[in-house]
Parts: structure tokens; C-alpha cells; sequence
């Protein structure tokens, strides 16, 4: 575990990307296989799961500190990262000799969940005893299931490219869906499937890039299709060998969650992969994504919210047919192969294709975009007809270009300290708007949108404006007043304010407004009418 | 015999205050950091070392008399004497002495020895005021000799991959422990202009740090490998942009969380602190075998019921002006 300690601080400690890869190289020429194998999980995010509880973790942490609970939540609250606080609070460990190998430390954790509390508490506590500062972080880290590397995937595929020698985007395939560790070895991963052995796996997605530039430097709008951005969930409809997988580009296999799609094992020739947006859909039109939220966090899908929140798959891409990959032929072979499939009498309800708008200048795009709303869209998608379907996030060939977010000026009136890289610093907010009565009501918590300047500033300000303390929230004078954007806005009953917001974030500190000049409840209850009417 | 009060620590009987906040006409300062030596004072009382720092900082024609750790004044019956803190040089602890009660207050300080300073003198007292800048369990600092070391390390292994570096670090206190422990053969050493009009003002002192001042006319071909000591404002300004290619890292008590390394936007964070640590104060509170303990600057509150709590002292919270506002500079 030393070694890969070592890999965790070297990643941690640079920001420079190529310093990065040739940590990783460094590390994978020097491992053993089965230690390469379980570390390249952990880069790309493949965790273990969180083999015990929170509060057992704290309970035990505390008691080998040697604190009080309150002192050990009041430490915690200032790191900001259970893992790191209980990592610095542990007596020091000046003997580190042992070396623990990664790959038992992970196959002992995996098998945790089986032992009683006190075992448990014995193997954890041990390993805090035995490791150094480094290793427990990471030890505790991989416990508490939010372990991150700080590495992109697109970095742990060039770093493999380089190890193997093999192209970077069969490396990203190779590393699709949910292998295990345990069960491959170093060849076996990135060996040419046989036949009918990885039928599960999905392909890389292909992601767009935010339109920066200009609209005229993209050429001809005629080389362009350009289809409506929907506010779903991206999945990979994959049907081999008769079964049916659903991925989400989060790579979660989630074929369960959707039995809609479930006739389609049959309906779809073998060897058909299919990238689309899921969401619900009912009278022609997507329904919000509030809807789908409430059907993905359900664990048994009742007839009732089948009904609620029918789903199809809008379909964009074909990327698989007759078992053949066609990701490197240009866009308008595979949209054709596309249309077919889905016109033909066999077509099933739940796939609709996404249509391509037909536009004569680049002005039509841009005055959709603006009004996109109204479109039931949250803006356009823009994808070269000659373009391959590339792997990871790439510049040039498809660009995202959603509508400006709706925005409202609110009144900074709840700080509260934030986490990790902003520990210690007052950075999440809360911002409210003035109801009739004339008080301020909290409609939207933002945790981004601020330069470091900034953040700063208003740290400073928070600490000297303090009006009370609610343990780690301080209220602070209704003062400072600020633009917050959000892409949607609905009524809710869970909130003060009666609204809800999706994605808040701070756009611009207004330094020009008074408090009395932010936005009023009515207006956003007027805006809900407007969007959504 | 002391009081909290809006000005900073004050005692009627000798009418003086200790790193007051705002102007007043005896004050005590027990360090030249600045949110300890403030502006306008009638008179200024220190150790002699802090002497020339506060002229320096605060200008040459402030009324300022200097004392030797240990060395006694009396005003109104009160003896009032400075003890070396560890804090930084010139940093004093202040005894104050009246009938038998003793109080002192601590400035900030640290327990273990930065070779720089004078190290700091456990004084029994009934009265602790004691600061808590770093007052958490998970505040645990390395032992500096191997962070030291470890900077030497990363200097060499820069200067060997054609890298200047860069530490940022206070240009009072930290910059010339720094300083002192360079191994100077790796490179040349240069120093920003703060950094090295303090040193000039502590020669008069006798002490004597490595570094040249960087000025316009530095070639910048003699940096090559260099090491570029500069205080943390530097980070970010145009200044830094003559020593590329370089590495840059921030050497502060804080550097010990993650985020805070992270935010700073430095490729290295050296823990080392000028401050006591988690064991250090509770080390420090205890040689003193006081009764009453005030704990301000940092995390009062938890240290404070810490205290009470689990060591059976009478320990309060005292929140002074200015404290919270200042504590990322330190």
C-alpha cells in the first residue's frame, strides 16, 4: 500500500496533468499485475463499497484518539473530509514498517459486511495502528466510499496507452462497464474479447464540449445536424446475443430501473447499441426531470409511477449494428442505419428518434436556442454530419450549446463553511428574496459561481457581519446581494420560499444593488407561470 | 489585574495594554506580526529585538522602548517583564506581577525550536492567556528538522529538473528559520524585497541570513536553479513571472488539511508553523499550572471547553477584535 501511497500524494501534489500520467506510468511499470488491476479501478472510480457505518468509523476513531465526541465533530466540521480528519487526529504512528499489499486491504474490506461490529472494529482499528499518515488516509478514505483519486479518466487512459502501448481509445473500452478486478489479470482486461464474453459492455461515450466560439466559425450550417438537448439521463441501449443492458453514462447498469425498454431484447436484432437520452415522456413532450428524479430514486417501480413517468429512449446515435462496430464511419451513415432501424414496422414505442431541425442560417439556430424553453429543450446539440463517434470529451465535432439559465437576484443571508478544498472558509451560502410580508424567505443554497478573490473577500465580510451562530452556520446581515442563475424553477411545498431550483449557482456578486432591490417571492412564482405554462 | 476590552488586553492598575487594536497610550506589543503591532500608539514597549522590526514597519519616529527577556519595568506597582515565546524572533511572552498574582500572556508562540528564535520559557502563573490558532486534535505538526529537510530535498530535485523554486513563506519569523536552513550549495538563494528589508533590519541585531535582494537589473540567467524565498502575497502577481520555469510552495501550519494545500493553488505545502500545535498548547498550559486560562485568537471555543472539560481548569473564551479577521495571514 506504500507504493500506492506514494501514487495517491504524487497525483495530489501537482496540477500539471502530464506530471500525472507519468505518475501512474511510474506506478504500473513497477506493480505486479494484480496490484495494477485493483489500483486502475480506484483511478477510474471504482470502489469498493462502504463496508461499515459512518458513526461506528467515528466511534472508533474517536476512542483511539483519545477525544471527546463534540471535539472530534468540531474537527472534523474544519477538515472537512471524515477520511482526512480521522487520518490527523490518530495518535502518530512512527513505526510503519509493514507493507500492506492493495489488493488484500481492498479484498478484506469487500469482505467486511460479513463479520460482527466487534471484528470489524478490530481489523479497522489495526490497520490505523500499522499504517503511515498517508496509507490511513487513504486506508479510511477507501471506507467511507467517497475515494477519489484526482485524476480524469481520460488521464488513466493515456497513462494505460502508454504502459501497454495500445491506442487510447481501445484502452477506453476495454475499461467500459463493471469489470472486477478479482476475476482478470492485466492480459485479460486488455486482450480482444472473444466472442460473446463482454457483450455487456458499453461503448465510451462520446461528450460535447459548451460552444465557446463563434457560430460562423462552425462553417456552413448545412454540414451541421442540429437536434434538440434534452434534460434526461444518457444511456447506452446495448442488445447482444438476445439480452438487454442499459447503461447510464455514469456507468451504472441500470437494464432494472427501466422495464420499458425490457420487450426490446427481442424487438432489436442482435448486436444493436443504441445512445440516446432517456427520460419520461407523455403527449408528445418530455416531462421535467423532477419526474424522472422521482422515478430512478424509487427501489420497486409500482404500476402507478410506471404510469407517471413513462419512459422512452430519444435515440441520436447508432454505434453498433449487426454486431459490427461503426463508431468510425461518419455520422450520416450511422444516423441513416438509424432511421431505418426505427421506422421499421418492429420499431417499439419506447424508442423515438431525435429529430434533426432543419435551419437555413446560423440566426434561426441562435433565436431557438434563446427561446428553447418554450421548445421543451434546454438548448441545441451540434454534431458535424461526417463525424466518427469519438471516445471521452473532444473538441470540434459536436458542441452542447444550451440556452441562457434563468436567473434572480437574492440576498446573501446564511454562510456556512464549506468542504475540502474550501474547508475552513465561509463558501456555501444561502440567498433569499423578500416575500410580501416584507421578510426575507431562503430560496436558493449556492456553493459555486465565485472567484477565489471573491470567496475571499466575503469571508472576511461574513466574519465581521455575523449576527448569530447556529453551530456551523452564522447568519450575517441581509447586505450583500447576488445573481443567481438556475436552469429550472418549480413549486414546492418543502420549501420556504414555495420553489424549488435546479443547479443554483451564483452568476455575478450584484456590488451595484441595494437588499431592497432583490427579487420578490411574486417574481418567481411569476416566472414558474412563465416557464412552465 | 487584566481586562478584555474593544482596544485589546488591558491593565488599569499599570494603565497599559497589550497588542492593543486600536490607538492608546501604553502599549506592550509581544511581536512584530501585524495583527499584534498596529499603528498609533503613544508607546511602544517590546524586546529589544522587535525593536528595529517595528520601526521598520511602523516608521522610524515611533516613541518605542525595548527590554531584554527577563528585564523588569514597574509602573504603579505592577512588575511587568518579557519572556521569550518561540514564536518568532524578538517574541515575547508579558508577565505581569502585582501583589503576588501573577498573569501571562503568551502572544503567540510555539513549544518547539525553530533555531532562529529564542525558545519559549515555561513561567508558572495563576492567569494563562493563551492563543489557539492551531487548538484542534488534527492539528499534529511534523518535527521541522524533516520538513527542513524535506525542503532541501525538493529544492535539489527542482534545480535538477531545470526548475527555479519558489516558498512562499511570512517574510517576519518563517523566512529567516527558512533561511537558516538552506543548504546553500544547491543553488543561490534570493529574496524578495520584504523579506529582505527585514533581514537588514534584524542585522543591526547581529543576525545574519543567506540571500541576495532581487532587483530589476538580476540577470535572469543567474537564477538557474535558484531558491526564491517571497511572502504569500506574492502568489499570483506579475512578480513571480521572472523566475519561470519555477515550482512554487506555501510553508504554513495550515498546509496540514488537504484543502487547505489544494486551495492555494501552490504544487507543494510544507507544514511548518510558527504556532504551537495541538500538543504543544496543551503541553504549554499545563508547565504553567495555572488556574484560569483565557484562550484567544483561533479556536477559542473548543479549546476553552477542552480545558474545562478534561483538564479541570477554569477556562474562557475571549473573543478580541481583529483575531478572526487575520487568521488565513499568519
Amino acid at each position: 500500500m506504500k507504493r500506492f501511497a506514494e501514487l495517491f500524494v504524487a497525483i495530489d501534489q501537482t496540477t500539471k496533468t502530464n506530471e500525472k500520467v507519468a505518475a501512474i506510468v511510474r506506478y504500473l511499470a513497477d506493480s505486479d499485475d494484480r496490484s495494477s488491476l485493483y489500483a486502475i479501478a480506484l483511478l477510474i472510480g471504482n470502489r469498493p463499497r462502504r463496508p461499515v457505518k459512518t458513526s461506528d468509523l467515528k466511534a472508533w476513531a474517536t476512542s483511539a484518539a483519545g477525544i471527546p465526541d463534540w471535539l472530534f465533530e468540531e474537527s472534523y466540521h474544519i477538515v472537512g473530509d471524515l477520511a482526512e480528519a480521522i487520518a490527523l487526529m490518530l495518535p502518530p504512528n512512527l513505526l510503519s514498517e509493514h507493507d500492506y499489499r492493495l489488493p488484500d486491504v481492498i479484498v478484506q474490506l469487500a469482505e467486511l459486511p460479513e463479520q460482527t461490529d466487534e471484528q470489524k472494529r478490530e481489523i479497522i482499528t489495526g490497520y490505523w495502528r500499522h499504517l503511515s499518515r498517508d496509507e490511513r488516509f487513504i486506508f479510511t478514505k477507501l471506507i467511507t466510499g467517497n475515494f477519489r483519486m484526482g485524476v480524469s479518466r481520460q488521464l488513466v487512459i493515456k497513462a494505460l496507452s502508454i504502459h501497454l502501448g495500445m491506442d487510447e481509445t481501445t484502452v477506453a473500452h476495454r475499461l467500459m462497464g463493471k469489470w472486477i478486478p478479482a476475476a482478470e489479470t492485466m492480459a485479460s482486461l486488455f486482450a480482444e474479447p472473444e466472442q460473446g464474453s463482454r457483450d455487456f459492455q458499453p461503448y465510451p461515450f462520446y461528450l460535447a464540449y459548451q460552444l465557446d466560439g463563434s457560430l460562423e466559425s462552425l462553417g456552413n450550417v448545412h454540414d451541421w445536424y442540429i437536434e434538440k438537448k434534452l434534460d434526461g439521463i444518457r444511456g447506452q441501449l446495448i442488445v447482444r446475443n438476445g439480452q438487454l443492458y442499459v447503461w447510464s453514462r455514469g456507468e451504472d447498469l441500470l437494464t432494472d430501473k427501466f422495464p420499458e425498454f425490457g420487450p426490446l431484447a427481442d424487438a432489436l436484432p442482435d448486436g444493436t447499441v443504441i445512445d440516446g437520452e432517456i427520460i419520461p415522456w407523455s403527449d408528445d413532450r418530455p416531462l421535467s426531470f423532477q419526474v424522472m428524479q422521482t422515478r430512478i430514486g424509487r427501489k420497486n417501480l409500482s404500476q402507478k409511477s410506471l404510469r407517471e413517468a413513462p419512459l422512452v429512449m430519444v435515440c441520436y446515435d447508432l454505434l453498433e449494428w449487426k454486431g459490427e462496430d461503426i463508431r468510425e464511419m461518419p455520422m450520416h451513415y450511422r444516423r441513416n442505419l438509424l432511421e431505418t432501424l426505427l421506422s421499421s414496422p418492429l420499431r417499439h414505442t419506447a424508442l423515438l428518434l431525435s429529430e434533426t431541425m432543419p435551419f437555413d442560417n446560423w440566426g434561426e439556430v441562435a433565436l431557438f436556442r434563446r427561446e428553447a424553453r418554450n421548445f421543451h429543450c434546454e438548448g441545441v446539440m451540434l454534431k458535424r454530419k461526417d463525424s466518427a463517434y469519438g471516445s471521452g470529451r473532444r473538441r470540434g465535432n459536436w458542441w452542447k450549446w444550451k440556452t441562457d439559465p434563468l436567473t434572480a437576484d437574492g440576498v446573501l443571508i446564511y454562510a456556512q463553511s464549506g468542504h475540502g478544498r474550501r474547508a475552513n472558509l465561509y463558501t456555501d451560502y444561502t440567498f433569499a428574496v423578500w416575500d410580501d410580508a416584507g421578510t426575507l424567505v431562503p430560496f436558493a443554497k449556492a456553493y459555486s459561481g465565485l472567484t477565489d478573490k471573491e470567496i475571499a473577500e466575503l469571508d472576511a465580510w461574513i466574519k465581521r457581519n455575523t449576527v448569530d451562530r447556529f453551530g456551523p452556520v452564522r447568519s450575517v446581515t441581509p447586505h450583500h446581494v447576488f445573481e443567481i442563475a438556475f436552469e429550472g424553477i418549480q413549486q414546492s411545498s418543502r420549501h420556504k420560499s414555495g420553489v424549488a431550483l435546479r443547479f443554483p449557482r451564483i452568476l455575478r456578486w450584484r456590488r451595484d444593488k441595494k437588499a431592497d432591490e432583490a427579487n420578490t417571492k411574486a417574481d418567481l412564482l411569476q416566472l414558474i407561470d412563465a416557464v412552465n405554462g | 489585574m487584566l481586562k478584555f476590552t474593544k482596544q485589546g488586553i488591558y491593565c488599569p492598575r499599570a494603565d497599559v495594554y497589550i497588542d492593543p487594536w486600536e490607538p492608546v497610550q501604553n502599549a506592550i506589543v509581544t511581536h512584530g506580526h501585524s495583527d499584534h503591532a498596529r499603528w498609533g500608539m503613544g508607546k511602544y514597549l517590546c524586546h529589544i529585538h522587535t525593536v528595529p522590526v517595528l520601526r521598520l514597519r511602523l516608521g522610524p519616529d515611533i516613541a518605542i522602548q525595548g527590554l531584554e527577556y527577563g528585564e523588569a519595568v514597574h509602573r504603579n506597582g505592577v512588575r511587568i517583564s518579557l519572556h521569550p515565546a518561540g514564536h518568532i524572533i524578538g517574541s515575547a511572552q508579558v508577565r505581569l506581577e502585582y501583589k503576588g498574582e501573577v498573569w501571562v500572556v503568551s502572544g503567540d508562540y510555539k513549544l518547539v525550536h525553530d533555531g532562529v528564535s529564542v525558545p519559549f520559557e515555561a513561567l508558572r502563573c495563576h492567569h494563562f492567556v493563551t492563543e489557539s490558532t492551531f487548538a484542534l486534535p488534527v492539528y499534529r505538526f511534523p518535527d521541522p528538522t524533516l520538513v527542513f529537510s524535506e525542503i532541501n530535498r525538493w529544492w535539489a530535485q527542482n534545480a535538477a529538473e531545470g526548475f527555479n523554486t519558489v516558498l512562499l513563506a511570512y517574510a517576519l519569523g518563517k523566512s529567516q528559520t527558512i533561511l537558516q536552513h538552506l543548504e546553500t550549495e544547491t543553488g543561490r538563494v534570493f529574496l524578495h524585497g520584504a523579506v529582505a528589508n527585514v533581514n537588514a533590519a534584524l542585522e543591526g541585531m547581529g543576525y545574519q541570513f543567506p540571500g541576495e535582494r532581487i532587483a530589476t537589473e538580476t540577470d535572469r540567467s543567474s537564477l538557474k536553479g535558484a531558491i526564491v524565498v517571497a511572502p504569500p502575497s506574492a502568489l499570483g502577481s506579475p512578480w513571480l513571472r521572472r523566475f519561470s520555469p519555477y515550482r512554487i510552495a506555501s510553508c504554513s501550519g495550515w498546509m496540514q488539511l488537504r484543502g487547505a494545500r489544494r486551495r492555494r493553488g501552490v504544487d507543494r505545502g510544507f507544514v511548518l508553523s510558527d504556532h504551537a500545535d495541538w500538543e504543544q498548547l496543551n503541553q504549554a498550559v499545563s508547565a504553567t499550572a495555572a488556574e484560569t486560562v483565557y484562550v484567544t485568537h483561533g479556536y477559542e471555543a473548543p479549546f476553552a471547553r477542552w480545558l474545562r472539560e478534561h483538564k479541570d481548569l477554569q477556562a474562557h473564551e475571549v473573543h478580541l477584535q481583529g483575531a478572526e479577521v487575520m487568521e488565513d495571514d499568519l
